[in-house]
């Protein structure tokens, strides 16, 4: 105690009395928050939870098989079926991850959530990182973290409900050369349930042009309930697999890998990512019951 | 076996970053000369920095490493405050004063076997498509809009051309994050100095910094050991704009997210805040650098991010109390001669 009262003294001195630097005096200085360097704050993110939970737990009612796979330490990327207008998949897991296996998940997101205010930066509070190949990787192979990543991009949440659990086309595998590059296994996941919470009837492109966002969905939500049906999910049943972890056989660290392997590898994911959700749907009695 | 000394020259005497690193330079009993040039008279107190005055161009640069023989020249002296300078005379001081610089550096015969150039972060921009961290060899993803930035780009250009051609001399560039500390002067400073400080309604974008002696520090660190390369330097950590202002006690002042520009203007013409189109994106998606590369030549950051603003704080939280320091010093030319030359003074040797 006396201690800590004596390097405030000390500090009081020093800002009175201009005395000369030394080498061994850092100065880390003091946080009045706990935002990390990628935006992501706990303290949000348990606020977030506290209101996750209820719908997690009551409306969705969410299962999971396979968790085990998902490993306490190091770094994997973690990629997933994306459905549903305003996607209800990523908070699943990113929240179903955090509670039952006590690990934050960062979701890679499009800029373009970057730069919608308010939303923008709630988005980085909760665990939300740009979708840059070199934040990715950092996060994957210098700090060891999970993170999520929807290979489908856009395409996925703006399909109509028509082309529900069709996956869309996995865009130029970027996803497997960061997982190489970074030397961590992909783990993917297949979500049943996301696309009956929010289908989208039909879409307005010429209304997302003049608004400038990337699609803009008229949802069955939205037919019920006006604009309220925005923030109105369906209580659909939400199941989720863990897939066997796909590990790649090449060195890590490569500025480069052979196009053909990468394709390859995304390819490979995706039509087993398809048919584990065919699998999944074959086994489902009911939309909302599971 | 005896050796001789190095011989600086240092633009911008009279700029805030020349006069300090002038003052770093001698205490270092290895620079046997160190020359400044400036457009106005130095303001912090020299031992043994001679002083030429020059235009801001340096036209009479050519000359002047002839006759000296210099063989280090610190380019101190490149705006990066859009507030201060006309945009005629940001684009004389940074890339025609460059420009000249680097052509005396390079004529055949030089004596000059070292530049260094103190640039900016702001080269990277700020854009919502940036990564979270910039490496040095990254290239910025927006196209520059601000006449600081493309100044700045212009510059760094010449430099990247002349180390190209020059392949002996030892070329190192720094590239600073926004510099808080005791007693810099920058839009940001004098924001978060203030009562109420801008922000942009929806944005909390993540910031470094970096400390004002950290800056001289490190300028002094790759002149001493003649380190070649780019760098960034930055405080370690980020910190987002709500935090900083907190921890400056000062209060946000939303800017609406849509017509920024033009909602700051009254604001700006009132003289409540200063909002340069620079600080506009800035606290729109924030920036980060990563400081991996200047790490490993051995040189670390005594201040972090939080400790930095701390730092800055504290010092604008003393003034305000006991006023601002009189003017300690102020140049002049005769008694400046005097110290130096008189036979009447005694000088102890070496």
């Amino acid at each position: 105690m006396t201690a800590g009262k004596e390097a405030t003294q000390r500090e009081q001195r020093a800002a009175l009395v201009p005395l000369p630097r030394s080498d061994d005096m850092p100065s880390p200085g003091q946080r009045l928050s706990d935002v990390d360097e990628w935006g992501r704050s706990e303290h949000t993110r348990t606020i977030a939870r506290r209101i996750f939970a209820p719908l997690y737990n009551n409306w969705f009612r969410v299962e999971w098989e396979g968790l085990e796979k998902i490993p306490k330490t190091g770094g994997a990327l973690l990629v997933a079926n994306h459905a549903g207008a305003i996607p209800s998949d990523a908070p699943t897991i990113m929240h179903g991850i955090e509670v039952e296996r006590g690990r934050p998940v960062y979701g890679m997101a499009d800029f373009f959530f970057r730069e919608v205010p308010w939303l923008g930066t709630a988005w980085a509070r909760v665990g939300g990182v740009p979708a840059h190949p070199d934040n990715a990787l950092r996060l994957l192979r210098d700090q060891g973290q999970l993170a999520l990543v929807f290979p489908e991009g856009t395409k996925g949440p703006s399909k109509t409900y028509a082309d529900r659990y069709r996956l869309r086309r996995f865009g130029r595998g970027g996803f497997v050369e960061i997982a190489m590059r970074a030397g961590v296994p992909v783990i993917p996941i297949a979500v049943v349930g996301a696309e009956e919470s929010m289908p989208i009837v039909f879409r307005i492109p010429a209304l997302a042009k003049l608004i400038g966002v990337p699609y803009f969905p008229v949802t069955a939500n939205m037919l019920l309930f006006g604009p309220l049906g925005l923030a109105m999910y369906f209580p659909a049943k939400f199941k989720l697999r863990v897939l066997d972890p796909v590990s790649f056989n090449v060195p890590s660290g490569q500025e480069r890998y052979s196009k053909s392997r990468v394709m390859e590898e995304a390819e490979k994911i995706r039509i087993n990512m398809q048919e584990t959700i065919y699998e999944m749907l074959r086994e489902r009695r009911s939309v909302w019951f599971g | 076996m005896r050796r001789v000394g190095r011989r600086v020259l240092i633009t911008g005497l009279d700029s805030f970053w020349g006069g300090r690193m002038a003052q770093a330079l001698e205490s270092d009993p290895e620079v046997e000369m160190i020359l400044g040039m400036g457009t106005r008279e130095p303001t912090v107190p020299l031992e043994r920095t001679e002083f030429v005055k020059a235009d801001q161009t340096y036209s009479i640069l050519s000359r002047i490493v002839a006759a000296t023989q210099v063989d280090t020249i610190v380019h101190t002296f490149l705006v990066v405050d859009s507030t201060r300078v006309s945009s005629r005379a940001l684009h004389e001081i940074n890339v025609i004063g460059t420009m000249n610089l680097l052509a005396a550096a390079g004529q055949s015969g030089s004596p000059v076997r070292q530049v260094v150039v103190k640039s900016s972060t702001l080269v990277y921009g700020s854009a919502s498509t940036d990564p979270t961290w910039f490496r040095e060899e990254m290239p910025r993803t927006s196209p520059a809009r601000t006449r600081v930035e493309r100044s700045l780009l212009e510059v760094e250009g010449f430099v990247r051309d002349f180390a190209e051609d020059n392949p002996a001399t030892v070329v190192s560039v720094l590239r600073f994050a926004n510099v808080l500390g005791t007693d810099i002067v920058t839009p940001i400073s004098t924001n978060l100095s203030r009562p109420i400080c801008p922000a942009i309604a929806g944005y909390d974008p993540l910031l470094q910094f970096v400390e004002e002696d950290d800056v001289v520090r490190c300028l002094e660190h790759v002149t001493r050991q003649r380190i070649p390369g780019l760098y960034n330097v930055a405080g370690a950590g980020k910190l987002p704009w709500s935090e900083v202002t907190a921890i400056c006690g000062t209060r946000l002042l939303p800017i609406s997210p849509a017509g920024t520009h033009v909602a700051a203007i009254p604001l700006v013409r009132l003289g409540l805040i200063e909002f340069p189109p620079e600080l506009e994106s800035l606290l729109r998606y924030g920036r980060g650098v990563d400081t991996t590369r200047i790490g490993k030549t051995g040189f670390s950051c005594r201040y972090t991010t939080a400790g930095a603003v701390e730092n800055f704080i504290r010092a604008v939280r003393l003034r305000r109390s006991v006023g601002d320091a009189p003017p300690s010093y102020t140049y002049s030319q005769d008694v400046e001669q005097f110290f130096r030359h008189s036979p009447a003074v005694v000088r102890s040797e070496g």
